[in-house]
């Protein structure tokens, strides 16, 4: 108990220093959206990749707390830091605050009640965490079903073997994203900044940017080679 | 037996960011079910809507809000999604596989299949999503199905049996990805019907009168 008052202080120091570590290049702090007529912007806060790692893999903990021992302030710590960031992620599609807020409350109840099927070899916190968000937000706001494969389902094709590539801990890989991410061509993070910002699927994007739908697949598919790359890993 | 035919990335960006409608979402989750390679993909995507989540700059939450969210927690973990389905294993696994067994109501043999014409049957498959069509076709073996362009674009998740047109053969789990540049004469193999999963945003077009008319008639 303890150890994790002592993670939950850290936890504490380290979301502030996520917040106010300045003097990061603004290059991929600010990302230009849209037509060059019409520039939209989504701010993205920019923090030192080692504390960011450090947070990343605290509520990781956090998560499996909730998930053995029903820990409310475990709970408290992953709401500090995700209730915030939920409700702009949701805002920035195009939702209303009082709307934002209520889709945040709803992932974050969730995310008490299925904590239980978090499993940390499977994935982050915060990659289950945007999933849920992303489906809650879909029920809510676009009252519409989210259709998704069942793992239980007799007729699912499993995975030929486990994936020996996935070795290195999911905290040091995000932050190797955050770089691969930053460092691609604008006209790249554009097309990935719509789809997860903007909700706009990316035949809309073509129209909008009035460029041809094959543009649009060929810049998606070059992003994700030189993030798989970026990332060590063979496609 | 392996896939060869795999939705494109744009559309598997869209399934993972939560930008895709119902319909759509319907023949990439069913593809998934039978593709572990896009699984891995799609799971590369959520990291990346997971990475852009972290990053975004925190709008500030109402206070009051943690208090509310709190007070609806319980002590208990809804866990009933954690519990395996019994799963007997001599049972031959469903043709069709989720989400698209529990949309179609059953799997192949226990549904309302409706005819088409020509051996063809077909079973419309309702989701809450109004700006695209979704629905299974059978097509009888060695058939064609009628030649046709599209005015959008048209998914094709083979489910059973195979069809082959200018473009290849398509088998289970292969996923097909037509717009209104391919015109297309598909024949569904010989051996075995031919059962796929059609979503289309707009009317299919036939291209001679005659199958334009049976268009009307029965309203594919």
């Amino acid at each position: 108990m303890n150890d994790l008052a002592a993670d939950l202080s850290l936890s504490a120091q380290a979301d502030a220093g996520y917040r106010n570590i300045a003097g990061l290049p603004p290059a991929t702090g600010v990302c230009a959206i849209g037509k060059t007529d019409d520039i939209q912007t989504v701010k993205l806060s920019m923090t030192a990749p080692d504390v960011q790692e450090n947070v990343i893999g605290l509520m990781g903990k956090h998560l499996s707390a909730v998930a053995s021992d029903r820990n409310r302030a475990a709970f408290r710590s992953l709401f500090e830091f995700y209730a915030p960031r939920i409700k702009a992620f949701v805002r920035s599609r195009g939702a209303q605050p009082d709307q934002a807020e209520e889709v945040t409350q709803e992932t974050m109840v969730k995310v008490w009640q299925k904590a239980v099927q978090f499993d940390p070899a499977k994935a982050s916190a915060s990659t289950w965490i945007f999933t849920i968000a992303r489906n809650v937000r879909i029920d809510m706001l676009r009252k519409a079903n989210r259709p998704e494969p069942d793992m239980n389902d007799p007729s699912l094709v499993p995975e030929p073997e486990l994936d020996v590539s996935r070795k290195i801990a999911f905290e040091q890989q995000a932050r190797q994203l955050k770089m691969a991410l930053s460092g691609l061509p604008d006209e790249q993070r554009q097309v990935l900044h719509l789809a997860y910002f903007e909700d706009k699927p990316h035949a809309k994007v073509a129209d909008e940017l009035g460029i041809p739908l094959g543009t649009v697949k060929s810049r998606i598919r070059l992003a994700l080679k030189r993030i798989r790359s970026d990332l060590g890993e063979t496609t | 037996m392996s896939i060869s035919f795999h939705p494109g990335e744009g559309l598997l960006l869209d399934y993972a960011s939560g930008a895709i409608g119902e319909a759509w979402g319907l023949a990439i989750a069913s593809h998934l079910s039978l593709c572990p390679t896009c699984r891995s993909t799609t799971s590369d995507m959520e990291r990346l809507g997971a990475c852009l989540l972290e990053s975004i700059e925190p709008d500030p939450i109402s206070t009051g809000s943690l208090d509310a969210v709190l007070s609806r927690l319980g002590d208990q973990a809804d866990d009933r999604a954690a519990l395996p389905i019994s799963n007997p294993e001599s049972a031959i696994p469903p043709i069709l596989p989720q989400p698209l067994r529990g949309y179609a109501g059953g799997d192949v043999e226990q549904l309302n299949w409706k005819r088409l014409g020509l051996g063809a049957y077909h079973l419309p498959i309702q989701t809450g999503d109004d700006t695209a069509v979704a629905r299974l076709l059978r097509i009888p073996a060695g058939r064609p199905v009628p030649q046709h362009t599209h005015q959008g674009l048209e998914l094709t998740l083979v489910l059973d049996g195979s069809f082959s047109d200018i473009t290849g053969r398509y088998g289970r789990g292969d996923l097909q990805e037509a717009d209104e540049t391919l015109e297309h004469q598909p024949h569904a193999d010989p051996g075995i019907d031919c059962i796929c999963l059609a979503v289309t945003d707009a009317p299919l077009r036939f291209s001679n009168f005659a199958a334009r008319l049976v268009q009307r008639v029965i309203n594919i």
